[in-house]
């Protein structure tokens, strides 16, 4: 494109910016509407874009990097030791049947073996990109179905690494490493620096997550510049992708295992929405690639072929998935969902055939026929079967849900917010926590809390915190400021989340009623009122008087909270009923002293026995 | 602090449990107050004072309020959500009691009492000079009873029983309150053995319980042929024997 880097982006952007909100608002995923926009600019259509599609292809491929670093932190490594089973059974078994019945379909169709294999290993791929995204989307991820298709869908990323290393075996004419692309710089070595190199660049993303990057993101954060920790958590997704290149290794899987290291670290929540923004939009560009790259002349001259192709493929994916749930004993409905969604042919299908193009494994033809296939699975998947997601799964979803996010969330961890967490915790209810002070984290942690390093007043990390599934909203934050920001941010985000915040003052708490925070805990009430009575029981008297006298006092402070709070805004009123108020606590106060006395003395004493006597 | 005790293992294990006993979603838990609709101060308006301090662990309270007619005449107000401090509101419960006609003291039986707020209620809200003493008219002529739940079985509430005096007995302190009000108190309606009750049993308690509630606060009930039985159980059990054919 002679037009340059602006003109590119402005078409992209401009693409997507149109496309998908259309595509939201017909119901669709935001993956079709990418696919859509895609379609639109690419050169069957307006022809924006030419064939350099399929080199931003491969650049946004790096959103799908990002993606498995965000799966990663989402995976603490012992529930990824849980799911083992799951990743390994299901997996091998999705990848081991499908594989062998398309192969023996096409020798049926008198295929070579060799081209047969190639082909069926690369259509037994789901799309790790379009799946996740979707069910994402739709609040699927910790059903059963979402947790089936991660696994299997992991599997297959794993998988992909000695399927590369197989093709060139089954490659007719011989003369290519197991490099790939030809990046990877240790193809001419022998094969046990290979090894070595690749177990050590595996051991180093995990020693360096335990050792370097969590003191390095510590040290980071002390410097409270928001960006440096951006470009801090982009360093560590692209060194390791880096890495993983150098050696010959999935960058995705690379840096799904620095996610799954990084993951119980502190700063998960932070790295998280951190890198979300990047994903994102690299996902984005990829799917509009994706779309681009459909090659309709081909769907335009040979459509019935095409077509057989696609429901022949898709039928035999579904029979195998389902199989696979049924095995598992993933229920009916679930089950449903887990072979629909996985049913069509991944990405990497793309970069399959483009491998077995180059060792010359298929013919020309056929590649170009199975890369038309593959855009046009996926889109048929997003368009007809995605879709149904929702009302399947609505029944199992909410039980599920709650095992993963916590009812509560606490903002800010000192002595206020931890003393809160103690208590909740000693009531078995666990609470995610947020704090940005990394050193008060740092130590929290070792005291086994699991605290989070990140800015509650950001949405994104009141998001990855879990506030969609949360209940209550306790802001434990020492500076009031930040507080009205926090909750204004929060009204608008998330109305649903009960807020209830610790405050300073009485002035503080008139601010929190007018925003409409009905739950304010003034820091210093409770507390002062202990002592008072304390000092009441020290000066002589009774302790169940002096408490009762502190319980009647918080009862009346409150409410006279309540009632002055609509005259604040008049400086002069405010003052007189101040004064008032004031007076009438005294009041109150004394009046229950009375009453008080009066309801024990008559209750148990002499005077209510003469009474009666003299009655009888 | 003085008040820290080293020794949390044993509480912390007994603490850890309402996460998981937590009702289903939707069922209520926190009544403070239902209050009737009804206005009206002349039909005979029931208010219900619960006293229940597990009441979350309770099936059969449950199942019992479960059942509740929620009729504008019926007041249910659960002590123990409102005052968890012991702190009554004598005033606001004074008021109540004024605009209400029936009063049931509702609570499970514990050391063949009540539960303390109950009697933290009585000592507090029926005031000398107010409930009773000069001058102390205010719940003149209303109607007072109580109802509880027993784990022990009717028959182990006898003489010559386990428990050695009847129910009707052990509620003396409270019929001589009710007298003391110039109240009329009426036997107490029982749901016993508690421990053993099947599904079927309780939900036949339920029903009379609500049966009766239904009755009294439509006022469809006859006081001189409730008093001489020994629990209302049976008043409803011999109203639906002459009913039948």
């Amino acid at each position: 494109m002679t037009e340059g880097f602006l003109f590119q982006a402005l078409i992209y952007l401009a693409a997507a910016i149109v496309c998908v909100p259309i595509a939201k608002r017909l119901g669709m995923g935001s993956v079709l509407g990418y696919l859509l926009a895609g379609i639109v600019i690419g050169p069957y259509a307006f022809a924006f874009i030419g064939k350099e599609g399929q080199d931003i292809m491969h650049f946004a491929e790096f959103g799908v990097v990002m993606m498995l670093f965000l799966i990663g932190l989402e995976l603490e490594p012992s529930h990824f030791w849980r799911m083992r089973h799951r990743i390994l059974g299901m997996g091998s078994v999705q990848i081991m049947l499908t594989t062998l019945i398309i192969w023996a379909g096409m020798m049926l169709l008198n295929f070579n073996w060799k081209t047969a294999l190639a082909a069926s290993l690369a259509l037994a791929m789901s799309s790790t990109a379009i799946v996740l995204q979707s069910l994402k989307e739709k609040g699927l991820g910790d059903t059963e179905a979402g947790r089936s298709s991660f696994a299997v869908l992991l599997f297959q990323d794993i998988a992909v690494i000695p399927v590369l290393a197989l093709l060139p075996l089954l490659a007719v004419s011989t003369g290519y490493g197991t490099g790939g692309d030809g990046k990877a710089i240790l193809a001419g070595l022998p094969g046990w620096v290979q090894t070595v190199a690749v177990l050590g660049a595996g051991s180093s993303v995990v020693l360096a997550g335990r050792f370097v990057i969590v003191p390095f993101l510590r040290m980071v954060a002390r410097t409270h510049l928001r960006e440096l920790l951006t470009a801090a958590a982009l360093l560590i997704v692209i060194a390791t992708a880096f890495l993983m290149q150098l050696v010959g290794l999935s960058p995705a899987l690379g840096t799904f295992l620095a996610g799954v290291v990084l993951a119980n670290s502190e700063f998960r929540h932070e790295l998280e929405s951190d890198i979300e923004p990047f994903k994102g939009l690299l996902l984005g560009l990829f799917f509009i690639a994706v779309g681009a790259s459909i090659n309709f002349n081909l769907l335009i001259s040979s459509p019935l072929q095409l077509i057989s192709l696609v429901i022949a493929v898709i039928a035999v994916k579904i029979i195998v998935l389902m199989g696979t749930g049924r095995l598992f004993r993933i229920n009916c409905d679930q089950n449903l969902i887990f072979a629909l969604g996985l049913s069509q042919v991944g990405e990497f299908a793309f970069v399959l055939f483009g491998f077995m193009h180059q060792l010359q494994i298929l013919p020309d033809r056929l590649t170009d026929r199975m890369t038309a296939v593959t855009p046009l699975l996926l889109s048929i998947n997003e368009r007809f079967i995605l879709p149904r997601f929702g009302t399947l799964a609505a029944a199992g979803k909410e039980a599920d849900i709650i095992d993963v996010q916590h009812p509560v969330i606490i903002a800010g961890f000192g002595d206020f917010g931890s003393t809160i967490g103690r208590f909740l915790r000693a009531s078995g209810i666990a609470a995610t926590i947020l704090d940005n002070d990394s050193d008060r984290v740092d130590l929290l942690r070792k005291m086994g809390f699991k605290v989070f390093y990140g800015d509650a007043a950001r949405p994104d990390i009141l998001k990855s915190a879990g506030a969609e599934a949360a209940r209550i909203l306790i802001i434990a934050v020492a500076d009031p400021s930040t507080n009205c920001d926090l909750v204004e941010k929060i009204q608008k985000h998330y109305p649903h989340l009960t807020i209830m915040v610790r405050i300073k003052d009485r002035q503080d708490a008139y601010e929190m009623l007018d925003m409409g925070v009905k739950d304010v805990y003034r820091e210093s009430l409770d507390t002062s009122i202990r002592l008072g009575v304390d000092a009441l029981v020290k000066l002589g008297y009774r302790r169940y008087a002096a408490t009762r006298a502190g319980q009647n006092f918080l009862k009346y402070d409150e409410a006279a909270l309540l009632k002055l709070a609509p005259h604040r805004h008049d400086e002069k009123s405010y003052l007189y009923n101040a004064r008032e108020q004031i007076t009438m606590q005294e009041l109150l106060l004394a009046n229950d002293w009375e009453v008080n006395t009066t309801i024990n003395d008559h209750a148990w004493e002499s005077e209510l026995r003469t009474d009666q006597e003299a009655k009888e | 602090m003085s008040h820290f005790k080293p020794a949390l293992t044993n509480t912390e294990n007994s603490l850890s449990t309402p996460a998981n006993t937590t009702f289903p979603a939707g069922e209520e838990t926190h009544f403070h107050t239902r209050r009737g609709s009804n206005g009206d101060l002349d039909t005979g308006r029931v208010l219900i004072l619960f006293a229940h301090p597990r009441f979350e662990k309770s099936r059969v309270n449950r199942s019992l309020l479960r059942a509740l007619p929620a009729s504008g005449d019926i007041t249910l107000h659960d002590l123990y959500e409102l005052y968890p401090d012991y702190n009554i509101d004598v005033e606001a419960e004074k008021e109540l009691l004024l605009t209400h006609d029936i009063l049931i003291w509702y609570h499970p039986f514990y050391i063949y009492s009540a539960p303390a707020i109950l009697k933290q209620w009585l000592d507090l809200v029926l005031e000398y000079g107010w409930a009773h003493g000069a001058g102390g008219d205010f719940l003149k002529d209303k109607t007072a009873f109580n109802v509880i739940t027993t784990g022990g079985t009717r028959e182990t509430y006898r003489g010559d029983g386990f428990n050695r005096f009847t129910i009707r007995e052990f509620l003396r302190p409270f019929e001589q309150t009710a007298r003391l009000c110039k109240m009329i108190y009426l036997p107490p309606f029982a749901v016993q053995g508690t421990y053993r009750l099947t599904d079927e049993e309780l939900a036949r308690h339920a029903g009379d319980y609500a049966f009766l509630l239904r009755q009294l606060g439509a006022g469809a009930y006859d006081r001189e042929a409730m008093e001489p039985c020994d629990f209302l159980n049976d008043w409803i059990a011999a109203g639906q024997r002459t009913k039948a054919p």
